[in-house]
């Protein structure tokens, strides 16, 4: 088992045709994902790297039975394509898009959520996130596929590259991955870290987890509390941003200390008081991990 | 993007949100002989990016001309240190001139994006006049929360709702808040807002409402639908900042002296703490994309070395889509481009970093390479004492 991606994942591509789309999904079919069609506007009827493409996602769902797709669209425009996924039926979305208004993003939220309230359950990863991949079956994302191994680490995380360097050491380490999440950098966004624990928690394949977090809002703080109460597996966790100053985004939208919320002491003092194992210095994760892995075997 | 409180209250203005009568505005090399003064007190108001103005001289009131000449006098130019400024100051180059009011109530209103519900929301309390920090800590019973649908706006029944909490029952004011609050949402969600705050929102002794400041926060993603706000000077960056902004590379400049550059935001924000770690402290946090080019890496290291601070960099790429050899082919270009002073560690990790390592070898130029980001810290520290 994994969560969210498998190799039976019937993938569409949102935005396929262009200079990203593109090239990420030569690299996600590379890697083995089940791509089965794209989505652009005018130029449904054509084929992009032998994918079928559509002018529109209801079009594409009721040819290709796709389940899962990986948003590459504008961020101007990009919320819109999330929608257009939610309600024609897609149940897992993959937003890779950077940069999308924050109140476009809401109103996404608040559709959604009416969806839920109607029993459709869709999960929404991103924005401005990597993807989600699972090691050995399939890749949807922008993530280097050759840094990963199929093993049975759990991670997600807030970051990009910040993700890649911990997943390395957990790959030179010989664990490995079950599946690794990227849920983004944005201050509204769609999976969060309890949602996704919750999911690696049910997970058999996975046996621990790493959660990356950073600066700005109290997602981890909300992990570490959902973690003590539910998780028992061992969890591990890195939260970036100690020394960034107040009041200013470090890059992602969504990592920054507004007045005394968000703060990377608050993070780590309830990761902390939750029995989790908090690195302290990133280059350190994989002797840690493997370390406290080992005692607990 | 922060706008002052001129600037914030241009927005209100625009959605009938009730501010003091407005003289003008006066910039350094001007006074006000440009402002009809029909009538004193005024308020002068220092028009810089901080809260805690007052305490730190940023407000004054003058009572006839000659007082508003001296004052306006003084305080442009000055550099302003308040508890929000973090130890610097802030020069004052322009200042507001308004109608001065007498309070007899002060209440504290917002509205925020709140991250966990992912809905825009309503902080208020009746007691305004200090921040929302101080107001959290000493009166947290009296802070009102209030969800907003993020298409319907703030509803009619909620905005009674508040001003019942908000202990405004006079007739005439409560229709005036009532409309009032609807439209601050209003002004929320038409820009795009991160935050709108009013504090205080003042009930004059005549009755009237009145939003005496405004903070006002519009989300950057956002401006490619707000050209008003995207053409408004950027007043939160320095002039490194603009430069880099401009070429599409995300820094901010930092205190230390150990330049960064790195790609990807998070790594970035690790390797500063990691830097940290090692015991020393960086000049900046630089983010040169996922791609990390030979145009972004070039024009990263000349951002960089802008900084006379700078006394070593550290160039933390981890190869994930672009390989290791690929970037270190980038790195050696871009170094023969720009005239490098101070030493460089590289730190190179992914795919091909056997090839990578040989390509920095053998290329004539001083790196110095590091095995980890760990050793990378180690040795840029080192380098700069």
């Amino acid at each position: 088992m994994s969560i969210i991606l498998n190799k039976n994942s019937r993938v569409l591509v949102c935005g396929i045709t262009g200079g990203h789309g593109s090239f990420h999904t030569e690299q996600c079919i590379a890697y083995g994902t089940n791509i089965v069609a794209g989505v652009t506007p005018g130029k449904g009827g054509t084929k992009h790297l032998g994918v079928p493409v559509f002018n529109t996602v209801s079009d594409a769902v009721k040819e290709t039975s796709a389940d899962t797709s990986m948003i590459f669209v504008p961020a101007p425009y990009a919320a819109d394509s999330i929608l257009e996924c939610a309600y024609n039926g897609i149940k897992v979305i993959i937003c890779i898009t950077e940069g999308i208004p924050v109140m476009d993003m809401a109103r996404v939220k608040k559709h959604l959520n009416n969806l839920k309230s109607q029993g459709k359950n869709i999960i929404l990863v991103g924005p401005n996130c990597p993807g989600v991949i699972t090691p050995g079956e399939a890749k949807c994302g922008i993530m280097p596929g050759y840094i990963h191994k199929k093993g049975s680490m759990g991670i997600v995380s807030r970051s990009g590259t910040l993700t890649y360097e911990a997943v390395w050491q957990i790959t030179n380490e010989g664990i490995g991955e079950s599946t690794v999440v990227g849920i983004g950098g944005d201050p509204v966004q769609g999976m969060n870290f309890v949602d996704t624990i919750k999911l690696f928690n049910e997970d058999n394949e996975t046996k621990s987890i790493l959660m990356i977090g950073e600066i700005g809002g109290s997602a981890e703080e909300d992990a570490a509390k959902f973690i003590k109460e539910n998780v028992k597996k061992p969890v591990f966790a890195f939260i970036a941003g100690k020394t960034a100053p107040k009041g200013r985004r470090m890059g992602h939208a969504g990592a920054i200390v507004e007045g005394s919320a968000g703060t990377h002491e608050s993070k780590v003092k309830a990761l902390k008081e939750a029995g989790i194992t908090v690195i302290e210095n990133l280059s350190d994760t994989g002797k840690i991990v493997s370390s406290v892995l080992k005692s607990k075997v | 993007m922060k706008l002052v409180e001129y600037e914030g209250k241009d927005l209100f203005i625009k959605y009938s949100i009730p501010t003091a009568k407005r003289y003008g505005v006066v910039k350094i090399g001007e006074d006000i002989s440009k402002l009809k003064i029909d009538e004193y007190p005024v308020v002068i108001k220092a028009q810089v990016l901080a809260g805690g103005r007052g305490k730190a001289g940023g407000v004054k009131i003058a009572k006839n001309e000659s007082e508003a000449k001296e004052i306006i006098k003084n305080m442009l130019g000055m550099t302003l240190v308040t508890h929000q400024t973090g130890g610097k100051g802030i020069k004052v180059e322009e200042v507001l001139v308004e109608k001065a009011n007498d309070i007899e109530r002060e209440i504290y209103i917002s509205v925020i994006m709140d991250r966990k519900i992912s809905s825009p929301t309503i902080i208020a309390s009746k007691e305004g006049g200090m921040s929302i920090e101080e107001l959290a800590k000493d009166k947290p019973e009296l802070i009102i929360k209030m969800p907003v649908d993020v298409e319907s706006g703030l509803m009619d029944w909620q905005a009674r709702e508040l001003a019942y909490k908000l202990d405004i029952t006079d007739k005439s004011l409560f229709c005036e808040f009532t409309a009032f609050a609807k439209n601050l949402v209003k002004v929320f969600i038409n820009y795009d807002a991160n935050l709108v705050e009013v504090n205080p929102l003042i009930i004059t002794k005549e009755k009237k409402l009145i939003a005496l400041d405004s903070k006002v926060i519009v989300d950057d993603n956002s401006l490619f639908r707000h050209k008003d706000i995207a053409s408004l000077p950027d007043r939160e960056s320095s002039e490194l900042e603009k430069e880099a902004k401009k070429i599409e590379i995300n820094y901010i400049g930092l205190d230390g002296s150990v330049g960064c550059m790195v790609n990807g935001a998070g790594l970035a924000m690790a390797t500063l703490d990691t830097i940290k770690l090692a015991g020393g402290d960086a000049a900046n946090f630089l983010d040169v994309g996922g791609g990390a080019n030979v145009e972004q890496i070039t024009n990263a290291f000349k951002i960089i070395l802008k900084d006379p601070k700078v006394k070593a960099v550290l160039v933390n790429i981890f190869g994930g889509i672009m390989k290791c050899d690929n970037i270190a082919k980038g790195i050696v270009e871009a170094a023969k481009n720009v005239d490098i002073k101070v030493p460089v560690v590289v730190r190179l990790e992914g795919t091909n970093v056997k090839e990578g390592k040989e390509i920095l070898k053998n290329s004539g130029l001083k790196f110095e390479q590091a095995d980890s980001l760990w050793d990378g810290c180690k040795k840029a520290v080192a380098l700069c004492k």
